[in-house]
């Protein structure tokens, strides 16, 4: 449905994007990740077809989005970083010129206008111009844009950037709404949206793809995965004894919560149970850790331990 | 086709929701007609036609064209817009040649509005409307060539001041080509056949003919072929811009 072949793109010495290779298929929610910097927007530059790759290409649906232009980008919605919109325009003018350019025929523009309006809680707002519009309605304004003609390949860079919790939950539930036989590609460095919404993940650092796998096997990776973590009153004296499980490969003290890792594959959670029961611990908290994705993306972006 | 009708209607749409098109409209007007009744003595010369409106049209269009044109791609640019207007499915000759016809047309519109001094000189005395008709045409070519290169130079920078001032400069070194003043510092230089060849480049001269009341075809080519050219300019800048 989607793919790159090696793309690259170098801007002067800067080389943002190296050699970036994936395909995708209809049904996945891809997070891309990434720090800041690290060549997503360029990447999303290059796949919508905005800027020319130095090296490489990629293909929407069979279309080159280079030599056949115009066709791939027909079954492309895009909601570029920062969701520019026309700021002079009302919502329901800017919809309709989108949904002119999109070829969208005239007899149909008012019902979809309808729709995508309602769809997105625009309703009420769709006589505004865009400029007097809270931060929240413009991003959902630029999420429309981006769906209005229902494209089967739907890009946005970063959509629930600078917005506040209660918004950023909103434009998920949006997203997840529209999976049914779309694919999807979501930019983001907030990490906690990810495995709510997303059932692929790249991350990707200095322009270079780093891992592809899914949430869950990614937090796999991470170092707390399976470790245990709990908060005692004497975390000195139940240190020394934890550490004297074989199954224990290290243990950590930290804001007086320890955590012992697993060696691999062995299961601590039942052990340091017993041990707590045996030296009558007073146990506040106890829990087996699901791995942590802030620890995998630092130790992927930057080679260090988090 | 239908892409750049729907281009025209944002543009225009926007000219009419924002203050531009209603301050532009007012200091057009004004201005033209303090250069056609103070400047160019319109009552006293005791004619009845429309040179002293005419004539200053160049200078006019020389500080007001770009005004309106330099908002054309810088803003879009400064804005973000222009990655959203890019990735439509639309060729950037489309969108390049849209924005440009809504702003021809709304110089059009301005020119339209000044018709009430064409009914002026129609009841003061026997006008050669022929006359005025050729140099209406001629002056609408030559703020499409002046806009055309402003389309340029702004899609050039992000920063509106910078088209602006861009955009006078080259429209100000078009112009005066054809100014014997100018032509005379070449002359010690080049050969008369250059000489001529400047002069030929000059717009002021090629709006001189429809002045005079003469429509010949090739002044019109030579319009069409001065905006179609910077407006191909504007395309190749735009696309740079996407190789980065
Ligand atoms: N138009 C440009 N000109 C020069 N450098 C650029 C341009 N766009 C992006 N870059 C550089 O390319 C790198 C990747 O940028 P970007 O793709 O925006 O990163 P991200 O979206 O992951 O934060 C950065 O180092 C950035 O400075
Ligand atoms: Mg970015």
């Amino acid at each position: 449905m989607l793919e790159a072949r090696s793309l690259c793109k170098s801007f002067g010495p800067i080389q943002a994007v190296k050699d970036l290779s994936f395909s995708l298929e209809k049904g996945t929610v891809l997070g891309f990740l990434g720090p800041n910097g690290a060549g997503k927007s360029t990447t999303m530059r290059m796949l919508t077809g905005y800027l020319t790759p130095t090296r490489g290409t990629a293909l929407i649906q069979g279309h080159d989005v280079q030599s056949d232009a115009l066709a791939a980008r027909q079954c492309l919605g895009y909601l570029p970083e920062g969701a520019p919109l026309y700021a002079e325009m009302t919502v329901r003018q800017f919809l309709t010129f989108i949904a002119r350019m999109r070829n969208i025929p005239a007899a149909e523009i008012p019902e979809r206008l309808g729709e995508t309006l309602e769809r997105l809680s625009l309703t009420e707002v769709a006589c505004q111009t865009i400029e007097t519009l809270s931060k929240g309605f413009r991003r959902r304004v630029g999420i429309a844009q981006a769906l209005i003609h229902d494209p089967c390949v739907l890009i946005l860079d970063e959509p629930t950037d600078g917005l506040d919790p209660n918004q950023k939950r909103d434009v998920r539930r949006l997203i997840q709404s529209m999976l049914d036989d779309k694919l999807i590609i979501v930019s983001t460095h907030i990490l906690e949206e990810v495995p709510a919404l997303c059932n692929r993940v790249m991350i990707i650092a200095n322009g270079q793809l780093q891992a592809d796998d899914t949430p869950q096997g990614l937090l796999e990776t991470s170092r707390y995965y399976q470790a245990v973590t709990l908060q005692v009153d004497d975390s000195q004296a139940a240190a020394s004894a934890l550490s004297d499980l074989p199954e224990a490969a290290r243990i950590e003290l930290k804001h007086h919560e320890l955590t012992v890792f697993p060696r691999e594959g062995a299961e601590l959670l039942p052990l340091v149970t017993k041990l707590a029961e045996q030296y009558q611990w007073k146990v506040h908290n106890l829990r087996l850790e699901a791995g942590r994705l802030d620890d995998v993306f630092r130790r992927v972006t930057t080679g260090l331990e988090a | 086709m239908s892409a750049v009708v729907t281009i025209i209607r944002r543009e225009l749409l926007a000219y009419f929701t924002t203050p531009i098109a209603f301050v532009f409209l007012v200091v057009f007007l004004v201005l033209a007609a303090a250069f056609t009744f103070y400047l160019g003595g319109f009552y006293e010369r005791g004619i009845a036609d429309l040179q002293p409106f005419f004539q200053f049209h160049p200078w006019l269009y020389l500080f007001l064209v770009p005004a309106l044109s330099m908002r054309l791609w810088a803003e879009e640019r400064h804005s973000g817009t222009l990655e959203l207007l890019l990735t439509l499915p639309l060729s950037p000759w489309q969108a390049v040649l849209g924005k440009f016809v809504a702003a021809w047309l709304f110089l059009g519109l301005a020119l339209l509005l000044t018709l009430p001094i064409w009914l002026t000189v129609n009841y003061l005395g026997d006008a050669d409307n022929g006359r005025i008709f050729s140099s209406y045409l001629g002056s609408w070519l030559l703020a499409g060539s002046l806009l055309a290169i402003g389309s340029c130079m702004s899609a050039l920078s992000r920063n509106q001041v910078i088209a602006f001032v861009l955009t006078l400069v080259a429209s100000f070194a078009l112009m005066l080509t054809g100014l014997p003043m100018i032509l005379n510092i070449f002359r010690g230089w080049f050969s008369q056949f250059w000489i001529d060849g400047i002069a030929r480049l000059s717009l002021i001269s090629h709006f001189g003919g429809f002045q005079r009341g003469v429509i010949a075809w090739y002044e019109i080519v030579y319009f069409i072929l001065m905006i179609l050219f910077w407006l191909y300019a504007t395309v190749v800048v735009l696309k740079t811009r996407r190789v980065g």
